[in-house]
């Protein structure tokens, strides 16, 4: 077994020629290991699906290279490709049922006849559709269509599976429940899934891997905790999960934040931006930074805690709420901050 | 609340306008489908339910060759217009949008808007070259213009039914394996066939009934059932004429039922 699954160099993509070209990727290098869940996050229009379709083979690189399984792809058409695709839009064939569309792929490559079905059946079996398999896609679910797709794509064994936001047209329940789903099949089959969503809780607890991009290019790349604890720019901080971003002066193992030193080993020396998340602002009695509190929001589990602190600089701090659901706060109130260990965190280009 | 909504039909006179609509459109065909089974030889007076004219029809050999004559030109061209749409269609819908689009459309759509009489002259002193330099009188003169003027007929329901069609079911076959032609072979002929065969009744029927474009190009004895009873029309009316009406009717309505069923979006 290599043990990368997909190696992408410096791929760029280009749409259109003249004036009306534009830039959708630019300049990605990436390398995805065999077996794991790896998912691409970034915003709308950031080229998610461009990167997607450059690896399935739909389109062409402009520049760079794409390797599958350790063999140069970058100019094989898309029939050639140990790789299967989940369509954001399903595209399951309307004038086949379940099973036939389920058995495309495994035909298309000449399969004998009782392997073909045999594999099929399975097929259905591990998406739970033996009721449905039938039905042509007209009648079935969003649900249904969607396990439909993922069959159809996992049938043929592919060496990677692309999946295209395959979730985002499901209601929020049908959503959680297919992310579980998911992660099952993925553990089950063994084959490596490349999966996109600008949905970063969906990123975080489904992946081995985050790839986050913004703009056509890949800003960070690591594993869940790596990308939320220690992102490495104000743009991958704030798209996942909130964040305080908090002015400072740095200076030595210091920094200054509104006229008060806290201790940061290693932060240098100048002007930064400090990151630090709302679950772990802390506010007590003894804490050394002085803030006033301004807003208070009941969220159910948590409630949020506004605050300025003597410079201006607000902070959210994200406290469980206790049985009585009132945290004994007033707006109004000082009240003193306080982080916790390596909750702060300095920002590059900042 | 109601009555905030404007609606035509609380109008005054609504009712009145469409029974008038009606009557026009459908009282001369009526009459015609009536006085086909009038027994007498007046096309005026009632003599009485009978199906001689019919037999005096379907017995007549000059009826009988133009009857061949129009199926023959009718399915030829339904067949090469229909081929030629069904390419022509594939070529403007499965790619995507590009630069001149709307201008091909327009040129593939000619036939529609350039008055028939125009064309018709055209063919006419267009084809007469060709007469005169090959010596050829056959009847490929008019399935060549037939041909011509049913393509857009044919074009238009197979273009909607591929437009109708999501462009990522090619790419998802691909993805699966499918080569080109199997994708073809598999998923787009199976879709858009309804639209093919809308299209293709649709060009028979348009050149079943065409008389304009067709008294021009046909060479003497090339008689089309329309042309015949025009040319018999001019002699006297007789009921015979009525009848041959009616049958033609019968089929054309048919197939243009036919038509209705494929084209009618199920899923
Ligand atoms: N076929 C295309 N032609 C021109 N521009 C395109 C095409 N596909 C995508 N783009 C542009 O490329 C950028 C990236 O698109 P895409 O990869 O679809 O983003 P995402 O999947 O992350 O939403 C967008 O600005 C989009 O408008
Ligand atoms: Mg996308």
């Amino acid at each position: 077994m290599s043990p990368s699954a997909i190696e992408i160099v410096d791929a760029a993509k280009v749409y259109g020629y003249g004036a009306s070209a534009a830039r959708a990727l630019g300049g990605v290098s990436l390398g995805i290991r065999t077996g794991e869940f790896f998912t691409l996050l970034g915003p709308s229009g950031c080229g998610k699906t461009t990167l997607l379709r450059l690896i399935a083979g739909f389109e062409m690189p402009t520049e760079g290279t794409i390797h599958i399984g350790g063999k140069d792809m970058t100019a094989v058409p898309p029939n050639k490709r140990p790789v299967n695709t989940v369509f954001q839009s399903y595209a399951l064939f309307p004038h086949l049922t379940a099973r036939e569309n389920i058995a495309f792929g495994l035909q298309m490559l000449g399969r004998p006849r009782d392997e073909v079905a045999s594999e099929v059946e399975k097929m259905i079996a591990l998406v739970k559709l033996e009721e449905m398999a039938d039905r042509r896609p007209g009648q079935l679910s969003g649900g249904q269509q969607q396990r439909v797709a993922l069959a159809r794509a996992l049938a043929p064994a592919p060496q990677v599976l692309l999946l295209d936001e395959p979730l985002s047209a499901l209601d929020l329940k049908l959503r959680k429940e297919m992310q579980l789903e998911l992660k099952r099949l993925q553990t089950e089959t063994g084959i490596t899934f490349v999966f996109v969503t600008h949905d970063q809780e969906e990123a975080l607890t489904m992946s081995d891997r985050i790839g986050v991009m913004s703009g056509g290019r890949l800003l960070q790349v690591g594993a869940p905790r790596e990308i939320y604890n220690r992102p490495v720019d104000r743009f991958v901080a704030d798209f996942i999960g909130e964040t305080n971003f908090i002015p400072a002066e740095a200076r030595g193992d210091l920094v200054r934040v509104a006229g008060v030193d806290l201790s940061l080993p290693g932060a240098g020396n100048g002007p930064v931006t400090l990151a630090a998340r709302p679950e772990q602002v802390r506010i007590g009695s003894n804490g050394p930074l002085p803030a006033t509190l301004t807003r208070t929001v009941y969220f159910g589990t948590d409630t949020h805690c506004h605050m300025t602190l003597s410079d201006g600089t607000e902070i959210v701090a994200r406290l469980q709420s206790p049985p009585s659901g009132d945290i004994g706060l007033r707006d109004g109130q000082g009240v003193r901050i306080d982080f916790a260990p390596g909750a702060l965190q300095i920002l590059e280009g900042a | 609340m109601r009555g905030r909504r404007f609606d035509i039909t609380a109008l005054p006179g609504f009712s009145a306008i469409a029974i008038g609509v009606f009557v026009v459109l459908y009282a001369p065909i009526v009459t015609i489908v009536v006085y086909s089974f009038n027994a007498s030889n007046s096309v005026a007076v009632w003599g009485g339910f009978s199906f001689r004219w019919y037999e005096i029809a379907w017995e007549n050999t000059q009826v009988q060759d133009a009857t061949i004559r129009s199926l023959v030109v009718a399915v030829s061209a339904a067949l090469i217009s229909t081929t030629l749409a069904t390419m022509a269609a594939l070529g403007t819908t499965r790619r995507g949008r590009f630069k001149g689009q709307t201008f091909i459309y327009v040129m593939i759509n000619q036939p529609l808007m350039v008055p028939e009489i125009v064309t018709a002259v055209a063919l006419l002193i267009f084809f007469a070259t060709i007469k005169v330099a090959t010596g050829y009188q056959g009847l490929g003169y008019l399935i060549l213009a037939h041909s011509a003027f049913c393509i857009p007929f044919a074009y238009l329901p197979i273009r909607a039914r591929l437009e109708g069609m999501d462009l990522t079911l090619e790419i998802a076959a691909a993805d699966l394996y499918a080569t080109p032609w199997q994708t073809f072979r598999r998923v787009t002929l199976p879709l858009m066939a309804p639209g093919v065969a809308a299209g293709a009744m649709l060009a028979f029927v348009i050149s079943l009934d065409d008389v304009i474009i067709t008294e021009f190009v046909k060479s003497a004895g090339q008689d089309t059932l329309p042309t015949y009873m025009l040319g018999q029309l001019r002699r006297a009316v007789t009921p015979e004429v009525n009848a041959i009406s009616t049958a033609l009717l019968v089929l054309t309505v048919m197939l243009l039922t036919a038509f209705f069923l494929l084209t009618r979006r199920r899923d």
